[in-house]
């Protein structure tokens, strides 16, 4: 069986084909941040002008490229949320009449639920049940999954996520947006001595972070410094190491309280070196989604939506967007 | 010649199957609830009718202007549709549905459309009955204040439609010196008039593929550039 997954949630518009027998057929992404650059952050309207001229041609170039006829479907998948609400209609809208033009089912995929079972996608995939850290630009998570549909969220950030942790912070070293990557990039000529950046929230019982007030704390560090690239490289390294240590002393912690041995890093800030490189040096094995699976794609949508598909989560004609959806009320 | 059309461009969700003259269609005046109804109304006018997608010639859309998440749904949904099925895609403005709206409900021969684009402006444009019966634009489709709207000084006695009309008729009407015969301030763009003009511009050969099937906002400044530039 065959499912296209179809991502259009914020400024990425991903198209994949899953098999249940073969696997990953391919995927094609178009990314937008050359187009939001220029705002210093995502601007929703433009992003679902974007998804509503690129996600047609993007299905019908990736359906060619990997030789499968549009009859060769056996079921669409959608991003419904959450996200962006203009941008998730475009991608819902597309799907469920695609859907309903080939005489198909149509299924609906929450985002995050695609973040977490990206890494099944990989040769190396954990087994059920394991601890996932959710980490990206809209949500920082701990969550223990059971099964495919039976999520427990443990901990998740209580202001800022830390991927827009990371691009603020970014934004006010004059990095250019989306500043996480840069940020990373700046930190590795920063010394790791200078300066000592807090841990927030480490010394208090309980899975919950908190990214907001580190942000604070480097824009006083800069405002004290002489903002010479040399001080800002070093707080980008302090800043870095701050972020990263936190998340590792809650996966830690979140392994300990849960018994659970294995781990799964996923979401654009899973693609940090050195959060890989800290996170390895933990008792578990840990598993990571390709970089190009990290951040949003249509992959995941279409390895969720098989396993919807294969759970019998099929949809009616009306269709539904969530912005905001929880997680845990999905059911297997 | 069988076609559908759907839109949901405003505050009305529409789905029409034209079929030889004859129309099976759906309305509903139902904002925020579009992308609920749209696909059920294309089941039910199809069902109706006996027929399956893949056994028309055509489709048609409103394409704007009108709100952007609405025009979006209907653009995404006949891109879907139209792309599974294999079939042309016909795009018909709304503020077109709309004139013709009004030739064939109340025989006007010249009228001046404005659909309230919020933000102190009017989507706007004229439009004049020709001896096919379809309206036919006058000038441009333009968004602006309505004390600006663009006239066409040599057409004269306007059949006045569209919801710019019910927020905005005492300006309209004096911007038109008086010359608003008749004012019909709520009608919106409809399933039935799309189908209708789509016809005809398909027989004169207009039609895109599916990819190609995209959105007119008229409004295209919807953003300020960090610094405040545009």
């Amino acid at each position: 069986m065959k499912v296209l997954g179809i991502e259009t949630s914020c400024d990425e518009t991903g198209v994949a084909v899953y098999d249940d027998q073969l696997g990953l057929l391919g995927h094609e992404l178009y990314s937008q941040v050359a187009l939001h650059a220029v705002y210093g952050g995502v601007v929703p309207e433009l992003a679902s002008r974007d998804h509503v001229r690129k996600a047609a041609p993007l299905i019908d170039s990736l359906l060619q490229r990997i030789e499968v006829a549009p009859e060769g479907l056996d079921a669409i998948a959608y991003t419904a949320g959450p996200g962006l609400v203009g941008a998730l209609m475009v991608g819902a809208m597309l799907g469920r009449s695609l859907a309903y033009g080939l005489g198909i089912p149509a299924v609906e995929v929450h985002h995050m639920e695609g973040h977490l079972l990206a890494p099944m996608l990989e040769d190396q995939r954990p087994t059920f049940p394991f601890l996932a850290l959710l980490v990206s630009g809209g949500h920082t998570m701990l969550v223990r999954v059971e099964a495919v549909g039976d999520y427990q969220v443990l901990g998740e950030s209580l202001d800022d996520a830390v991927g827009e942790a990371f691009d603020k912070t970014a934004k006010m070293l004059g990095l250019p947006y989306p500043g996480g990557p840069e940020l990373a990039k700046l930190a590795l000529t920063g010394d790791p001595s200078r300066y000592s950046f807090p841990r927030p929230m480490v010394d208090r019982p309980g899975l919950d972070f908190s990214f907001s007030g580190l942000k604070t704390f480097a824009l006083n560090t800069l405002a004290k410094s002489a903002a010479t690239s040399q001080d800002k490289a070093d707080i980008a390294r302090a800043f870095e190491e701050a972020v990263v240590d936190t998340l590792f002393i809650k996966a830690r912690r979140a392994l300990q309280e849960t018994g659970l041995g294995s781990l799964v890093v996923a979401g654009g800030v899973g693609a940090n070196q050195r959060l890989r490189d800290k996170l390895d040096t933990l008792d578990a094995a840990v598993f990571y989604p390709r970089p190009a699976f990290c951040t949003d794609n249509g992959a995941m949508i279409a390895y969720a939506g098989m396993q919807r598909l294969l759970a019998g989560n099929a949809m009616g004609l009306a269709v539904a967007v969530h912005p905001r959806w929880s997680l845990e009320g999905l059911g297997r | 010649m069988k076609l559908l059309a759907i839109d949901s461009a405003t505050e009305a969700c529409s789905a029409a199957l034209w079929l030889d003259g004859e129309i099976i269609s759906r309305f509903e005046l139902a904002p925020r609830r579009h992308t609920e109804l749209l696909l059920p109304m294309v089941d039910a006018v199809l069902a109706e009718a006996g027929l399956q997608l893949p056994q028309l010639d055509a489709l048609a859309f409103g394409r704007g202007p009108g709100s952007f998440t609405g025009v979006r749904i209907a653009t995404a949904s006949v891109q879907g549709l139209a792309w599974a099925a294999g079939l042309p895609v016909v795009p018909v403005s709304t503020l077109a549905a709309i004139a013709q709206g009004m030739i064939d409900a109340q025989g006007a021969e010249t009228v001046a459309c404005a659909i309230d684009a919020r933000m102190g402006e009017v989507y706007w444009a004229q439009y004049c009955r020709n001896a096919r019966g379809v309206a036919e634009l006058v000038g441009d489709e333009v968004v602006v204040p309505p004390v600006e709207v663009p006239l066409t000084p040599e057409l004269k006695a306007w059949h006045a439609a569209g919801t710019g009309w019910g927020v905005y008729a005492d300006v309209l009407r004096e911007r038109l010196d008086s010359q608003a015969v008749d004012i019909d301030g709520e009608r919106l763009p409809d399933s039935r008039e799309i189908a209708k003009l789509a016809v005809d511009a398909f027989s004169r050969g207009v039609a895109v593929t599916p990819e190609q099937a995209l959105p007119v906002y008229l409004r295209n400044k919807v953003t300020h550039q960090r610094g405040g530039k545009l």
